[in-house]
């Protein structure tokens, strides 16, 4: 997020975009109903499903899956063509005002509501509210990302609040929520392959040059590959041996098939985690960690504040917490690590990752500081670029509207969307043991609109099975208008009806995100 | 608007803003005055009279919750009429319900009881007159005895004005007033998304969390400080740990961001796993077909083996690693430092695109 959390609850307004906050991050869902309730913020809701902050919107846009950046668009076409941009920020703090007014010229109102199904007249009163209120913050989550143009939607989202000066200011922002506790800092530690801790790159000479004098070791120049690649790679037989750590891709990566095929591939598979999940399972070695509860840490939230995470019971049997294995591992294969403490790691992350370098436990030993925070004395940072961007002006992109990668057709009629319920999280490893959540959530289910219900012949409760291009499966069916007319939306939390069976890995070409929100299938009553 | 005043509380002399409260201004200055219906961040609305106070030249005697100080002002908060005052309301209270400590989670922490303590009342003038309800035991998570409720409606307040969930109100009025989910409905059956920010919020045990009952008493609890392991927002929370385990979670609005006490229903009470048996205890290595039991020692032996044939022959790039937005910081650090100053590939990433 470039704003912070506690900024919300006083925006002007609010544009809730791909997020279904009130499930997904209720905590801040809560904050938008009250800036809405208490503050008398406008809240404009875009999103295909009548998620539950619709009943708090001034007004709800539902537009067809798979077309964000037609609508943003169109809001962007009427703000500019009404004149109510702000055009002294434009001025001083952007550039490339231009070739973007020029990709937006065609995206009127009534071009925009052919693409979207949305009226032309609701895209006029949403780009109002937006651009005339005096601050107002985007919050978007995996409905923007997890597209084929998921890089589009989100520099789309960057371009309308760039447009009306909301980027740098109190209560404004561009705000991706984060949909796992430590993504943030995951992002932030280096766990990606292009980078090494804050986004220094692995293909920079002198960013190289520090670690390889800090780390003692010569390091590969060449970046590697994502997630999504190292699954490809795997199956062709490319990738031969595969550590993971925490994560459960067996159920969380699109098309199963194809990964169960790639990692049953491999010479040498070790996974590390809390339970024996599905790709567990797949193994050839086991490493038993400890949970949250169990060690000492920290997490950096989607607000990007670095908080504690203490120990406060003893791990299972023999567990371990994951840093010490990895030190462990690392020694015998003979490269020493010999840290005290998860401490004395940080003592090693604040000399190397500049964001971070002010971010002791000491400091946060009652409340967390935000990133950037660059020395021992710095008060961290609640919002970002502030009087000016990290790359000096903001740049705006100019983007075309592109259809999802795999849309209804004959034979495959409805959308499938796919997301999370408020009970459950992810592969719900965790959710599933809890007694309450179980109460709440017993089994997955299928939300089916009422009038497709009723065309398809089959009462809430009844089975359906599911069909895309790649897999079927069955599953219940909760009749409730939630879901447009023609779409289907199911959650990705349920190893008996595993989703991503059907979903489409088609990526973005630039985030490598897979195509999660849109594709098509065909549904029968069971 | 915030304009310096000065006023006098128990004869000290104290600087206050203009639009505090008398309450607020005593807190800050550690002045006690007992409170049952105010609740911190919600509206002050003045029900309990419990935290009544003396003010020079006024008529009556005023909740020092809702009256705002002003200059000049002269507050006596431990006379012998507002002593006696805070007695009649315990009383009343201690005798319209069935405050039998003896089997109550609060027992301990419950500020009715710390009331009647401090007011040093043997026995109610009036006689106990219990409502006779049920104890609602409907659902596994929050159970609600309404016959301990002192009708102070903080769990009314948290739910509609903090969390904006909107799901309890007041119903009926006098003897029969009650708190609840509309229609008289139970939590299970009604709007509730049991983010259990209601049993945090009540100062008497009406409300508790029913996988804690029995499981260890206020003054057995060690609370431990620390981050949910869920969502993004990174909500601080406590986890109360009483014999070697996590047996619920609360939560201390005095933490601050991001979540000013409040939690969503997978941090309250999405910590089962945290005790499930089906935790891994050992390391495992495939062995005929299958995994079996092994030592840490066979364990990384075997991984180091292979991970160097596997170098030697193909090369440093025919391995990756998956590190994960679920464990911390510093192992996220470590691992991806592993890959490459250990490994030496650059092919390390993370579920955060999934
Ligand atoms: S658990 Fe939360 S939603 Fe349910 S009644 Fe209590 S405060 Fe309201
Ligand atoms: S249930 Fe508890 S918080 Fe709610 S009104 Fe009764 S005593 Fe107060
Ligand atoms: S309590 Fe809920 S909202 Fe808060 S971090 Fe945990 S999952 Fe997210
Ligand atoms: S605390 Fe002031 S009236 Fe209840």
């Amino acid at each position: 997020m470039t704003n912070s959390i506690e900024e919300i609850e006083f925006s002007d307004a609010i544009l809730a975009i791909g997020t279904n906050t009130t499930e997904n991050h209720p905590v801040i869902g809560s904050c938008v109903k009250r800036a809405v309730r208490q503050n008398g913020a406008k809240l404009i809701v875009i999103d295909p499903r009548k998620i539950g902050l619709v009943d708090y919107a001034d007004i709800w846009l539902r537009p067809k899956p798979g077309t964000n950046v037609a609508i943003l668009s169109g809001l962007m076409n009427v703000i500019i063509e009404e004149g109510l941009y702000a055009k002294e920020y434009v001025a001083q703090r952007t550039e490339g005002f231009e070739a973007m007014k020029e990709a937006l010229a065609k995206y009127t109102p009534e071009h925009v509501s052919e693409i979207t199904g949305v009226a032309a007249e609701d895209i006029r009163t949403a780009a109002r509210l937006y651009a005339e209120a005096k601050s107002a913050s985007i919050l978007y989550a995996m409905g923007i990302t997890q597209h084929s143009h998921g890089t589009d939607n989100v520099k789309s989202c960057a371009n309308l609040a760039m447009l009306c000066g909301n980027v740098g200011i109190e209560g404004g922002g561009v705000n991706p929520l984060r949909g796992q506790n430590n993504v943030q800092g995951a992002c932030d530690m280096g766990a990606l392959p292009n980078v090494f801790p804050a986004y220094q790159q692995v293909a920079n000479d002198e960013a190289r040059a520090k670690f390889e004098k800090a780390w003692d070791v010569s390091l590969p120049a060449k970046p590697g590959l994502t997630i999504i690649e190292i699954m490809n790679a795997a199956h062709d037989g490319d990738i031969k041996g595969l550590y993971i750590m925490g994560e459960n891709p067996m159920i969380s990566d699109p098309d199963l098939t194809h990964v169960e095929a790639a990692l049953k591939n491999l010479d040498l598979l070790v996974v590390q985690d809390i339970f024996l999940t599905e790709t567990g399972s797949l193994a050839d070695v086991v490493l038993p960690s400890a949970c949250f509860a169990e060690k000492d840490g920290t997490f950096s939230n989607t607000e990007r504040r670095v908080q504690r995470v203490r120990k406060a019971v003893d791990a299972p049997g023999e567990a371990k917490d994951d840093w010490q294995i990895i030190s462990e591992l690392a020694t015998k294969m003979g490269y020493a690590m010999d840290y005290s403490s998860a401490e004395a790691i940080m003592d090693e992350i604040n000399t190397l990752t500049p964001s971070y370098a002010g971010i002791t436990y000491k400091r946060i030993e009652q409340n967390g500081l935000q990133w950037p925070c660059p020395n021992t004395e710095h008060p961290g940072t609640k919002y970002l670029h502030k009087d000016k961007f990290s790359r000096g002006l903001g740049l705006f992109s100019a983007i075309e509207y592109q259809p999802s990668k795999e849309v209804p057709d004959e034979e495959y009629p409805f959308f499938l969307t796919t997301g999370r319920v408020l009970y459950h999280f992810h592969t719900a490893t965790m959710t599933r043991k809890s007694e309450g959540l179980i109460e709440k959530y017993p089994e997955s289910l299928a939300e089916v609109n009422p009038n497709d219900a009723k065309k398809l012949g089959i009462k809430d409760g009844d089975f359906i099975t599911v069909t895309s291009r790649r897999g079927s499966l069955q599953v219940k069916a909760s009749v409730i208008d939630t879901p447009p007319e023609g779409t289907i939306f199911m959650n990705f939390h349920f190893r008996e009806a595993a989703v991503n069976f059907l979903t489409n890995p088609a990526l973005d070409p630039v985030g490598k995100i897979p195509e999660y929100k849109v594709c098509a299938v065909k549904v029968e009553a069971a | 608007m915030d304009q310096k005043l000065s006023l006098t509380i128990d004869g000290k002399k104290l600087e206050a803003s203009s639009g505090q409260t008398i309450l607020e201004v005593a807190r800050e200055n550690g002045i006690h005055i007992p409170t049952l219906c105010y609740y911190k961040g919600t509206t002050n609305v003045g029900a309990c009279r419990v935290c009544v106070v003396e003010v020079e030249n006024a008529r009556s005697l005023v909740a020092s919750c809702c009256m705002p100080v002003s200059q000049g002002m002269t507050v006596m908060t431990n006379t012998e009429k507002v002593i006696q005052a805070r007695k009649l309301v315990v009383e009343l209270l201690w005798s319209s319900g069935e405050h039998n400590c003896l089997q109550c989670e609060k027992n301990g922490n419950c500020e009715l009881q710390d009331l009647v303590y401090e007011l040093g009342i043997e026995k109610p003038r009036f006689d106990i007159d219990s409502p006779g309800y049920e104890i609602e035991d409907t659902n596994s998570m929050i159970q609600r005895d309404l016959n301990k409720c002192i009708l102070c409606g903080r769990c009314v307040r948290v739910c509609n004005e903090k969390q904006v969930h909107e799901v309890l109100d007041f119903s009926m009025r006098g003897s029969n007033a009650k708190v609840g989910p509309a229609f008289d409905t139970d939590y299970i059956h009604s709007e509730c998304v049991f983010c259990g920010a209601c049993v945090d919020a009540c100062p008497v045990g009406a409300l508790s969390f029913k996988q804690a009952r029995f499981k260890g008493r206020p003054w057995e609890i060690e609370k431990v400080h620390t981050t949910c392991p869920y969502c993004g927002v990174g909500c601080q929370m406590d986890l109360n740990v009483s014999d070697g385990k996590v047996i619920k979670v609360t939560t201390n609005m005095d933490y601050g961001k991001p979540n000013e006490g409040m939690l969503c229903s997978k941090g309250r009470f999405g910590m089962d796993f945290i005790n499930s048996p089906d935790r891994l205890k050992t390391p495992l290595i495939r062995r005929d077909g299958e995994l079996k039991e092994a030592s840490w020692e066979e364990a990384y032996s075997y991984i180091a083996e292979k991970f160097a044939s596997i170098k030697e022959k193909n090369g440093p790039d025919s391995i990756a690693g998956l590190s994960s937005a679920r464990v911390t910081n510093e192992e996220n650090y470590l691992f991806q430092k592993f890959m490459r100053a250990v490994i030496g590939t650059n092919n390390v990433d993370h579920c955060a695109r999934l």
